[in-house]
């Protein structure tokens, strides 16, 4: 009975589209193509760029030598056929970087800088490129060198296109290994924090704990700072000078130990939040259930509790995981020789400036992250079915013993998270440690070290409040059109599933294709490589995914026909969105900002490629004090970072507390 | 009212008149310039040339050149001022510079002249490599100072040395291209497989090894006199030790970007950076300086520093550094169990 | 002579009104659904419509076809001569109340109302003006300061009623405006809405499942099921003369009986046969005859029926239950086939036969009120 073959021939109906229809879609296409422009492009070209090789061509050398007396009697020959005959260069050896060098003397065994032979040297097309010392010369004339010279001739390769930088990647232990590294520290951190953090999340949701608001904020605390901060704080505790080394008894925190501990640390928010929703929307009726079948609590756990929460044991597990795979600034400070792909992507390109190579290990890099990504979606996807099935909260009941028990194993936590920063605050005024341990505010006077000084502090703030405006501006426009524009599906399709990406890739790598797309003099968006712009634009991007889901989740709870009354009023829809929709999803905006304001301060790994000089930041600041062993101040300045944080925290929630009483007064009855 | 309105037109034109005339150029130069100094050299340069404003990018060797690199076919900058002359070489090979005889070069000792004529590059001052030795920690494990590199392969250090990375630090490579300059290829490799038994790990920068030293965190840290010397005069328990097999040396070059738009007020500039004044501007940190005869010591240097520096081929390095690089890194780094 | 003559041939000459709202051959398919089916349908000026049917059977999708909200697959939709099929929402002439009434919640019941008269070229003494007209006619006057969220649910939807005729549309739409109170607040809004409508005589749709509603609200309603129009007319005419047994059994209720036909107004139900309705089907067709409960006639237990005594059936009555105006009583008969007849019989029968549970007696199916229907095709309703 619904068959559509019944259906009259002729021409389906064709919206005649509005003025605001015309307007809403030409932005979404706009908000689209940024995120295309910023997103999409840069990575392709990174793509590329790692199947950007360089080789040495011997074709494209020809050699001619003279005799003893200087008379070239023999004829010229060709790199390649010498090394035909000789087989001096493998095909190993021709795979190069850009910056690689091949010695034409190789190709000759008897060669002596002492003989008096002359040679003539030049390419067979003016492509080639070979120096003569470090003069680079080109094209097909010859040069006449005498032998002491001809010592001094370097082949330069030739650019090509091909999968040789991956083969050179994975024939490189030194560099392939730390796939290994990545992947087994990441999985071993993965099940420490989520298993920390369920038992916190637990202790906080199903007992009678005291202080649960004071505990829940220690545990937010780590979101507050740079990755790396944990890094420094561990140095002070368990370096070689360090007040509790003897803890480790002889292994070194330089290294995974260091690395795991660190990342402990700063996911243990990110795991708790995912976690402790997860465990308090179970419900409260199974567990009656089990309670009047008489099951013990032991059974009563792995067949209610763990089963209720396992979505949200999914989601930790894989955001944790995304986490410590692509994090980049607790290994560069702690992480010793323990290489791993994201501090290797930084090695590459900052340490060797093989750009190329940083491509390839992104793109290794990259894979993981995408896959625990894809997972991660899925099973929100999943969640937030069970979310809206309908279900009795648990409320706990008290009970001395695990009350106790909750007690002692939030506190250590507790003690965990509060020792790490104040052992930070501490080593920044501590004068010179450990031979004076008198108090000083030297450690601030960021001016006389590296890393940008206290302008680089200001910078981070900037930073902070345009990411936060802008971003908040662009995420919050773009879920509304993507929301609540009609028709368009295709469009809204592709928007969303845009939305999405840059969650999936990690800020080096979104860092590192910045670097090859913007800064390209074709490119006309060119003018804001180096500017306070690029960073702005970076670090939306980079943390577009979660604002935009804030964004989507508060627009889903509007009325459907908003739109469809301002439509039958005949009111533009922008007035709507300005009147209605923006003071409604006010509470929402605010959340959005802070995010952005929070993640802009503490952020390093998108913006290590692109920060210069004038845009120096706070964060930037830290990782380059540590780098250049100004550890002490690169705490204070993670120390500032930390309080700002806390500050913007405490006035977000003063304002949107203001706000709310203020312009939501029809919240309330 | 009418006062206040002309005395606001005149003050306007002075100011316009003041930009017209004491900075009627900017120069963009990229430095790796110690951050501390960058204001002093400025200034000191603007007393004799007003007419030229310097705007500065500065980072560490590494990030500035990765930079000037990535911006080869569209450089920002006008000269480098200021960066390992193992750099500036790297740049000659990619036709980045262009070359300049600078008025007064003569003066300059030859090692700090490239060695093309019209040079490309001119250099400033040197650094050299040297042994922060923490006098502290070194008698807690019972440590006697080393006096050569040699020494360092004595097992009584073991656990006690952190040097830099040499694919990460322009330090780390100038010491692992001075041994094999001094020992040979051969026997330098030798070398360091012996010091790497030794080695507690491989710092990403090249000071940070002289930091930790100084702050206690590790005994020996090889890095660079220059540092080591700051620290000593920050109260650090620094030895500041010269291995008498001789050391590794960079210096701080400068050159001008070819196809720069202030060509005349780059060349100015690189003038002043070889001039007398220059030298005794950068002798206040360097004791080691382009015109030797103006030299004076300078606190905290260890002695001996200049006699000790090796002859450094520095287009020998540049030309071997990524077979170099790659071979320390199939050696040495990440080894997936440290021991 | 001529004058006189002339001034009815002219009233007489003035074409019959176009209507003010008409549909042709409207069709909406969600992918492989048919939602609607070839609607076509007229509406009067002034007339207040209301499209009936259970949930699923294409009512909403009607009226948000015709609102511009969701396009229509084929079809027109001419409103006041105008052709509207492919216009956007916001060049249609119309006002409209949702059930969840989607009043801005963050905006004042002044500034509500006040939303759609804003930018047309209206002063601001003007919208004042004609909000505290709007406020008074739906008598709420004392409220035009606070929030949505402050008023109740009747409340709220007479201000969204009064937002959406602030602008004076030419078409009312009503999206089961009543579905979400309670039903005291909903007898009484019915009422108002209805007043208010036939005193502003704005031609209105009304969506609703709610049969009671339509009956007594609409001065026609379209019973719609499984995207197709079933019938349409005044509420008396849909109540007494159902098109289909669908119609039928939607709207009220109706005892429905397995029925053989015998001729044109003869059928047969189990063992016994009844005149009926005249009707069209072929004698032998197996057909349902229907019988409201409330047509059913009691007669007495002393009631002894004659030869001449036709659609008679003897009947025992099982459960009785008061109802209030009436009692329902749960006949069965042994020739039904043990089928069960509902019958209504009113407080005062009841009394006056002296009816009583187990009892039997003679029940009178009266022939203009027992009506033959095809059965319906396979399934049911979605309802």
């Amino acid at each position: 009975m619904t068959d559509a073959a019944t259906l009259p021939p002729g021409r389906d109906v064709k919206p005649r589209l509005s003025r605001d229809d015309v307007m809403m879609r030409s932005w979404m296409i706009v908000i689209a193509l940024y995120l295309v422009v910023t997103l999409v492009f840069p990575l392709y070209a990174m793509l590329s760029k790692s199947f950007s090789t360089y080789h040495f061509d011997l074709g494209q050398f020809e050699f001619q030598v003279s005799d003893d007396d200087g008379v070239f009697a023999t004829d010229p020959v060709l790199a390649s056929t010498l090394n035909d005959q000789l087989g001096v260069f493998g095909e190993a050896d021709l795979r190069a970087g850009s910056d690689g060098r091949l010695p034409a003397t190789k190709l000759f065994p008897d060669f002596s800088f002492r003989s008096s032979k002359m040679y003539r040297v030049r390419g067979t097309s003016d492509e080639a490129v070979y120096l003569v010392g470090s003069t680079r010369h080109s094209g097909t004339a010859w040069q006449e060198l005498d032998s002491n010279t001809f010592r001094r001739v370097q082949m330069r390769p030739v650019s090509g296109t091909g999968f040789g930088n991956f083969v050179t990647y994975f024939s490189t232990p030194a560099l392939s290994n730390s796939i290994k590294n990545s992947l087994v520290i990441s999985t071993i951190a993965t099940v420490l924090t989520v298993t920390l953090a369920f038992g916190f999340a637990y202790a906080l949701n199903r007992s009678c704990l005291r202080f649960k608001g004071a505990f829940r904020i220690i545990a937010m605390a780590p979101i507050l700072v740079p990755s790396l901060l944990p890094g420094i704080a561990l140095v002070y505790l368990f370096g070689n000078q360090g007040m509790l080394k003897e803890l480790l008894m002889g292994q070194s925190i330089y290294g995974p130990i260091g690395i795991l501990i660190g990342s402990v640390f700063f996911t243990f928010p990110h795991a708790f939040l995912i976690l402790s929703t997860a465990l308090a929307i179970s419900d409260a009726r199974l567990y009656e259930a089990a309670d009047s079948l008489k099951t013990s609590p032991w059974k009563t756990f792995w067949t209610v509790t763990i089963p209720g929460a396992r979505y949200g044991i999914i989601s930790a597990t894989f955001v944790v995981f995304n986490l410590v795979i692509t994090d980049f600034g607790l290994p560069k400070v702690i992480g010793g020789q323990f290489n791993v792909l994201a501090v290797d992507i930084y090695k590459q390109v900052i340490g060797q400036q093989n750009f190329e190579m940083g491509a390839v290990v992104s793109v290794v890099l990259l894979i993981p992250a995408v896959f625990a990504f894809a997972i991660d979606r899925i099973v929100q996807r999943r969640q937030v079915a069970q979310l809206s099935a309908r279900s009795v909260p648990y409320e706990p009941k008290p009970q001395k013993g695990r009350d106790r028990v909750a007690m002692i194993y939030c506190s250590v936590i507790g003690v965990f998270i509060i020792g790490l920063l104040a052992i930070c605050q501490y080593a920044a005024l501590i004068k010179f440690w450990p031979y004076d341990l008198s108090l000083s505010l030297n450690n601030y006077q960021f001016d006389l070290m590296d890393g940008g000084g206290w302008g680089s502090y200001f910078n981070s703030i900037k930073l902070g409040l345009l990411t936060a405006i802008v971003g908040t501006g662009v995420v919050f426009f773009g879920a509304y059109l993507v929301e609540k524009a009609n028709g368009f599906e295709m469009g809204r399709g592709f928007f969303q599933m845009v939305a999405m990406l840059p969650m999936a890739v990690p800020g080096m790598v979104l860092g590192l294709a910045y670097i090859f797309f913007f800064n390209n003099p074709a490119n006309p968006l060119n003018a804001i490589y180096g500017t306070m712009a690029i960073l702005v634009v970076c670090t939306v991007t980079h943390f577009y995914t979660v604002s935009h889901l804030t964004a989507v989740t508060a627009l889903k709870q509007m009325d459907r026909e908003f739109e469809s009354v301002s439509a039958s009023l005949k009111q533009p829809t922008m007035k709507l969105f300005r009147r209605v929709t923006v003071p409604v999803c006010l509470p929402a905006l605010l959340d959005i900002s802070i995010y952005l304001f929070v993640n802009a301060m503490t952020t390093v790994s998108a913006v290590v490629f692109l920060y210069s000089p004038k845009t120096a930041l706070a964060s930037i600041a830290v990782l380059n004090m540590d780098d250049a062993g100004d550890i002490a101040p690169a705490a204070a300045m993670g120390m500032m970072i930390f309080y700002t944080n806390a500050a913007a925290r405490i006035i977000h929630l003063l304002v949107s507390r203001g706000l709310l009483t203020r312009t939501q007064a029809w919240r309330f009855r | 009212m009418k006062t206040t309105s002309k005395t606001l037109t005149i003050a306007a034109a002075a100011a316009i008149a003041a930009t017209g005339v004491f900075a009627e150029t900017e120069l963009t130069v990229y430095t790796a310039f110690e951050a501390e100094d960058l204001k002093r050299y400025a200034d000191t340069f603007n007393e004799a040339h007003p007419d030229i404003k310097i705007n500065w990018v500065r980072d560490s060797t590494g990030i500035v050149t990765a930079k000037l690199l990535a911006e080869k076919d569209n450089p920002q900058a006008d000269v480098v001022w200021g960066l390992a002359a193992t750099s500036l070489l790297l740049l000659k090979s990619e036709d980045m510079l262009e070359p300049y005889a600078p008025k007064g070069v003569e003066a300059l000792d030859p090692k700090f002249v490239d060695s093309d004529n019209p040079p490309y590059w001119v250099g400033q001052d040197a650094w050299a490599g040297a042994i922060c030795y923490n006098t502290v920690e070194a008698e807690k494990n019972g440590l006697t100072p080393p006096t050569s590199w040699k020494d360092l392969h004595d097992p009584m250090y073991k656990g006690h040395i952190i040097m830099p990375n040499p694919n990460s630090s322009g330090t780390g490579f100038l010491d692992v291209s001075s041994w094999l300059q001094m020992f040979g290829e051969e026997a330098g490799w030798d070398y360091m497989d012996g010091l790497h038994e030794n080695i507690a790990r491989y710092t990403h920068s090249g000071s940070k090894p002289c930091k930790l030293a100084a702050s206690g965190e590790i005994p020996i840290g090889i890095s660079f006199a220059f540092r080591g010397a700051k620290s000593k005069a920050a109260g650090a328990p620094l030895e500041v030790i010269v291995p008498s097999e001789g050391v590794g040396w960079d210096m701080e070059a400068g050159g001008i970007i070819a196809g720069t738009a202030n060509l005349e007020a780059a060349q100015t500039l690189l003038d002043f950076a070889v001039s007398t004044k220059a030298m005794e501007m950068y002798n206040v940190g360097y004791a080691i300086i382009g015109i030797p005869s103006l030299a004076k010591p300078v606190e905290h240097f260890p002695d001996g520093l200049k006699d000790a520096l090796i002859e450094n081929d520095f287009e020998w390095a540049a030309n071997n550094r990524a077979a170099i690089l790659a071979e320390w890194q199939s050696r040495y780094d990440g080894k997936s169990d440290p021991k | 002579m001529n004058a006189l003559k002339s001034a009815p041939v002219l009233a007489h000459e003035v074409p019959a009104k176009d209507p003010y709202l008409e549909i042709s051959d409207l069709w909406k398919l969600y992918g492989d659904f048919v939602a609607l089916r070839d609607v076509s349908l007229k509406v009067e000026e002034g007339e207040f419509v209301c499209f009936l049917g259970p949930s699923g059977c294409g009512k909403t999708t009607l009226l948000r076809a015709i609102a511009g909200l969701d396009l229509q697959t084929r079809g027109t939709v001419i409103q006041n001569g105008q052709d509207v099929s492919n216009l956007p929402p916001s060049r249609r002439d119309f006002g409209i109340v949702f059930q969840s009434y989607a009043l801005f919640p963050n905006l004042t019941i002044r500034k509500n109302i006040a939303y759609g008269l804003e930018n047309a070229g209206r002063s601001k003494e003007e919208i004042t003006v004609r909000v505290t007209e709007l406020l008074d006619m739906v008598g709420l006057s004392e409220q035009g300061n606070k929030y949505p969220a402050q008023l109740s649910g009747g409340q709220q939807q007479r201000i969204a009623l009064a937002r959406a005729i602030a602008t004076s549309p030419g078409l009312l739409l009503l999206d089961e405006p009543l579905s979400a109170l309670d039903a005291k607040v909903r007898v009484h809004l019915r009422h108002e809405i209805k007043e208010l409508q036939r005193k502003l005589g704005v031609t209105t749709v009304m969506v609703t499942h709610d049969q009671e509603e339509a009956l007594s609200m609409a001065d026609r309603i379209v019973v719609m099921n499984h995207g197709v129009i079933e019938q349409v007319g005044a509420p008396t005419e849909v109540y007494k003369n159902p098109a289909s047994l669908f119609v039928a059994g939607f709207i009220g209720e109706m005892n429905q009986l397995e029925a053989q036909i015998l001729s044109e107004n003869r059928l047969r139900i189990g063992k016994h046969e009844f005149e009926c309705r005249d009707h069209d089907f072929d004698p032998g067709t197996t057909v349902v005859a229907a019988i409201r409960p409330d047509d059913v006639v009691p007669h007495g237990s002393d009631f002894v029926p004659d030869a001449g005594a036709k659609n008679c059936e003897l009947v025992r009555i099982g459960d009785m239950e008061f109802l209030g105006s009436f009692w329902r009583c749960h006949l069965i008969s042994d020739d039904f086939h043990g089928a069960e007849l509902i019958a209504d019989f009113s407080v005062n029968a009841v009394r006056r036969l002296s009816l009583a549970t187990r009892q039997e007696i003679h029940v009178e199916l009266p022939r203009e009120n027992l009506i033959a229907f095809a059965p319906e095709a396979q399934g049911g309703d979605d309802d």
